[in-house]
């Protein structure tokens, strides 16, 4: 049985073939085969969040997902964000107007999952925010100022 | 590189799959949603010789609701119950549970029947199943078989699939007329692993309980259904006091009947106090949604 695979995934929009060892986590192969390293990883379990991509729409663990499987995938890291001209992407800007972060360990997964739950909910009470982010840990700044960049946000886009 | 070295496997057909189940034996693991099999590959608490996945397999990905019950594929994940109406609508009690399982990018991903299957104590679906008398349908090379939910469930992590053999779909029958259900729980953080949780469910008619379901999660075996509650409540009017009253009782026999242990997370005597708070809960919001006595 071989140990290694080809996989054909697309990641921020660009076509990559790539041979990869099965036992890859979607992470690792983003960080050390791409060079995506703005994707985090903290615990490695699934716990902490840091990690969390889009894959085909929808947010994910890079840590408990194998490269192999995104093979036909479509994945968005945080360097997908940026528009073409290097324009931040609104959410981008909203964390940083309301300094929702301090180290940015964890601010690519928190990104990723706050832009998920506007699309899903473009209007979102407080306490939806912050269920949706529960999966999502910050150690340093706390989550106040995530919460108000999100409902920011929101208010932006229904303006 | 984390996990130990594996074979792959990520065939297209059932058949297929179990095939190579079968050859592997005890040393193959499914990989569905990979929410509880990733962290422990990542940390070798398990390092299987062969991986299938089946996330390839079409017909796994199959949910739907019928006359006569729910029907969830292996593929369908937390997140797909939650976008039908359908299963908002019909199997309230499994909408209202799968709403408390993590957190969106592992219900985006995590099966139903892999939370089935892996069992662990404070999960949500095996109590759900149980309480809701659901079945678990499995599959090996020697065929089918169709399990209650409670002859599935054999212990802390543990089920009744034999080697070679994998869940491929769970059946949730409609809950008769007249019945309200509730599933609550506490975690310290929304999305954690339960402490305590209960899933109540009662069918009432003209103020009489006619059928009275209660399973507590959390106490460290999986789904513990309270049977000596069941027996209480059946054929009890449940009137505001009288439900009050019977409530109260049926608290003290859940903290009689479970015999949680101590972990950093909660002492046993604490767990125990909470399961029978748990189930005061449920029952008195399951009661209100069949059309009793309003809560509080």
């Amino acid at each position: 049985m071989a140990r290694e695979q080809k996989i054909k995934v697309t990641v921020n929009g660009r076509a990559y073939e790539k041979t990869v060892p099965v036992r890859l986590s979607l992470a690792d192969f983003l960080r050390e085969h791409l060079h995506l390293t703005g994707t985090h990883l903290g615990c490695e379990q699934g716990v902490c969040g840091a990690c969390t991509i889009s894959m085909n729409g929808r947010s994910a663990r890079s840590c408990l997902t194998l490269a192999v499987q995104t093979d036909g995938a479509d994945i968005v890291t945080i360097e997908g964000l940026r528009a073409e001209d290097g324009t931040r992407h609104p959410m981008q800007q909203l964390f940083l107007e309301n300094f929702a972060l301090q180290c940015g360990y964890c601010t690519p997964g928190f990104l990723i999952t706050a832009i998920e739950l506007l699309r899903d909910n473009p209007n979102p009470t407080e306490h939806e925010v912050r269920e949706a982010i529960s999966g999502n840990l910050c150690r340093c700044s706390g989550y106040q100022a995530i919460v108000d960049a999100i409902l920011a946000a929101a208010c932006e886009e229904l303006a | 590189m984390k996990p130990a070295w594996f074979d792959y496997y990520a065939p297209r057909e059932l058949d297929e799959a179990l095939h190579i189940l079968g050859d592997a034996g005890q040393d193959g693991r499914v990989l569905a949603g990979g929410q509880s099999l990733m962290p422990m590959l990542n940390l070798r608490i398990l390092s299987p010789a062969v991986v299938v996945d089946i996330n390839r397999i079409e017909a796994l990905n199959r949910l739907n609701a019928g006359t006569d019950g729910l029907t969830v594929g292996a593929l369908v994940r937390h997140a797909d119950l939650l976008r039908n109406s359908d299963v908002r609508e019909g199997w309230p009690l499994l909408a209202e549970a799968t709403t408390q399982v993590a957190h969106m990018a592992i219900r985006n991903r995590g099966t139903v029947c892999g939370s089935v299957s892996h069992n662990d104590p404070s999960a949500e679906h095996p109590s759900v199943l149980v309480t809701m008398g659901g079945t678990v349908v499995v599959a090996g090379l020697a065929g089918r078989r169709e399990l209650p939910a409670e002859a599935f469930f054999t212990g802390m992590l543990s089920n009744a699939l034999e080697s070679g053999e994998m869940v491929v779909e769970l059946r949730y029958p409609r809950q008769p007329a007249g019945t309200g259900a509730a599933f609550v729980e506490f975690a310290r953080r929304l999305g954690d692993f339960a402490i305590a949780g209960a899933a109540a469910m009662l069918t009432m008619r003209d103020g009489v309980c006619e059928r009275a379901r209660l399973t507590i999660v959390g106490m460290g075996e999986g789904p513990f259904r309270v049977r000596a509650v069941e027996e209480m409540l059946t054929a009890q009017t449940l009137g505001r006091k009288e439900s009050q009253q019977a409530f109260a009782e049926a608290a003290a026999k859940v903290v009689a009947a479970v015999d949680p242990a101590d972990d950093v997370h909660a002492s046993s005597s604490y767990r125990r106090h909470l399961a029978g708070v748990m189930a005061v809960q449920a029952l008195e919001t399951a009661l209100a949604r069949a059309g009793g006595q309003h809560v509080g």
